[in-house]
């Protein structure tokens, strides 16, 4: 077991860093790539906050709707194939919400600011 | 440096011309060079802008129009009346600047997000999609025994190549897959009319002033084809950048754009508009999975392509929005 501060919280810190003591410093074309650089921490905290709890219920939701056991990737396979060959479509009990429960978490991770998303979780939640 | 070989061009086909000052490569545009510079004149600095090939690799090097046609097709559509900057020169070897072309300077603004939220394009934003409406339709009226020889491309080899495409990134996205069937299963076959489709015509590749639409760019994907295509890659949402209540570019309605295109005497088929709107939609997606395949593999190896590979899921929302509406 590795010990303390967790991952989350020194991501975080250098993030915090850069946003509040590095940002102000500088600008033009270099301000604009630390802007990406602090984008891209900030989605590997929320990676790291989120991750494991979204897998474990998108594992479970794919275990319902395929009947076999497997990791979230073999699992997130088997479903694409069967989507590819027509056995398991739009009208097949559960997909639709799967994909919807899966496809917001992968947002709440990579664009918690784009609108679509923004929009749905105001209607959803 | 790159002003001694403008210099020497414009001297060559510019009458007058005495030089060129100012030169600067410009951002947004990833996939091909794009400088300013001035040619200095004994009547006044020209403004112009440098296309070329950079050494090395294009975004799409298999679809590309390439910048010899792209230089064709603008003159064309500037000879028409679309807005279009007016070609000045197509480079030659003796100019030393690679392949490309150099074109008038058109003033206006290219950045979306300003586009649709400063106050100085206010006036502009709530006629532009009529005016885009009018535009497409007389682009799509271009004369076809005037214009370069294009590729055709039809749905069928578009959605082959989607999945192509999707397939060699080998990470499942089973809202992709749901999207490829939808194509396949909605395909309405091949269009009564081919005509020249722009391939990139969106918010971001339209020079903007405070009129509205000063110039169309970015013709690299032009090709012939169903001219719905356009009408529907305009809608996609990504190109709305925020104002998804506002399909046409973030701008205005589609009956807005319908209205326009067809006041201008041509038809619109909406299912079609519909069916390219979720083509193109997945379409980006994919272009998505293909830069962060660029990120890895090289040469770009830079955080902002890194980052466009996590949009990718921005069109995995967007296609369930579009093909499986909750509440519906």
């Amino acid at each position: 077991m590795q010990d303390e501060p967790t991952p989350i919280e020194l991501t975080k810190s250098v993030a915090d860093f850069l946003r509040s003591d590095i940002a102000p410093l500088i600008s033009g074309h270099q301000a604009f790539k630390l802007r990406v650089a602090i984008n891209i921490l900030d989605l590997v905290t929320r990676q790291l906050t989120r991750e494991a709890g979204s897998d474990a219920k998108e594992v479970e939701r794919l275990r319902a709707l395929l009947g076999i056991d497997g990791s979230v990737m073999e699992l997130n396979r088997a479903l694409a194939e069967r989507i590819a060959r027509g056995e398991v479509d739009l009208a097949t009990p559960g997909l639709a919400e799967h994909l919807w429960a899966t496809t917001m978490d992968k947002l709440a991770v990579d664009q918690p600011n784009y609108a679509s998303y923004k929009r749905e979780l105001e209607r959803y939640s | 440096m790159i002003e001694a070989e403008l210099s020497r061009s414009v001297q060559r086909w510019c009458k007058g011309a005495t030089g060129a000052t100012s030169a600067a490569k410009l951002s947004g545009g990833a996939s091909q060079e794009t400088w300013r510079f001035d040619i200095t004149h004994p009547d006044g600095v020209i403004g112009a802008i440098l296309r070329r090939s950079p050494k090395g690799y294009g975004a799409a090097p298999t679809r590309a129009a390439g910048l010899a046609a792209e230089a064709q097709l603008m003159q064309l559509a500037y000879e028409a009346g679309v807005p279009s900057p007016r070609v000045m020169h197509v480079l030659v070897p003796e100019d030393d600047l690679g392949t490309g072309f150099i074109m008038q300077r058109v003033e206006g603004e290219t950045i979306a997000r300003k586009i649709l939220r400063d106050e100085e394009f206010a006036a502009a934003r709530p006629i532009l999609a009529r005016q885009i409406g009018g535009i497409l339709a007389a682009l799509h009226r271009l004369p076809q025994d005037k214009v370069p020889e294009l590729r055709t491309r039809g749905a069928v080899q578009e959605i082959a190549e989607f999945e192509r495409d999707y397939r060699s990134l080998n990470w499942p996205k089973p809202v992709f897959e749901l999207a490829l069937r939808w194509l396949r299963d909605h395909d309405p076959g091949p269009s009564a009319e081919t005509t020249l489709v722009h391939g990139d015509f969106r918010n971001g590749n339209l020079i903007i002033g405070a009129d509205g639409v000063r110039a169309v760019l970015d013709w690299e994907l032009a090709h012939l084809g169903d001219p719905m295509e356009d009408l529907g890659w305009v809608c996609v949402n990504s190109w709305r950048f925020g104002e998804i209540d506002r399909p046409v570019g973030g701008f205005g309605s589609r009956e807005e754009l319908f209205a326009a295109y067809e006041a201008a005497g041509r038809k619109v088929d909406p299912e079609r508009v519909k069916f390219w709107e979720v083509m193109g939609t997945l379409r980006w997606g994919i272009m998505c999975g293909g830069m962060m395949q660029r990120f890895r593999e090289g040469p770009d190896h830079s955080m902002e392509r890194a980052m466009i590979g996590r949009r990718a899921s921005e069109t995995e929302i967007d296609l369930l929005r579009l093909l499986v509406p909750r509440g519906s």
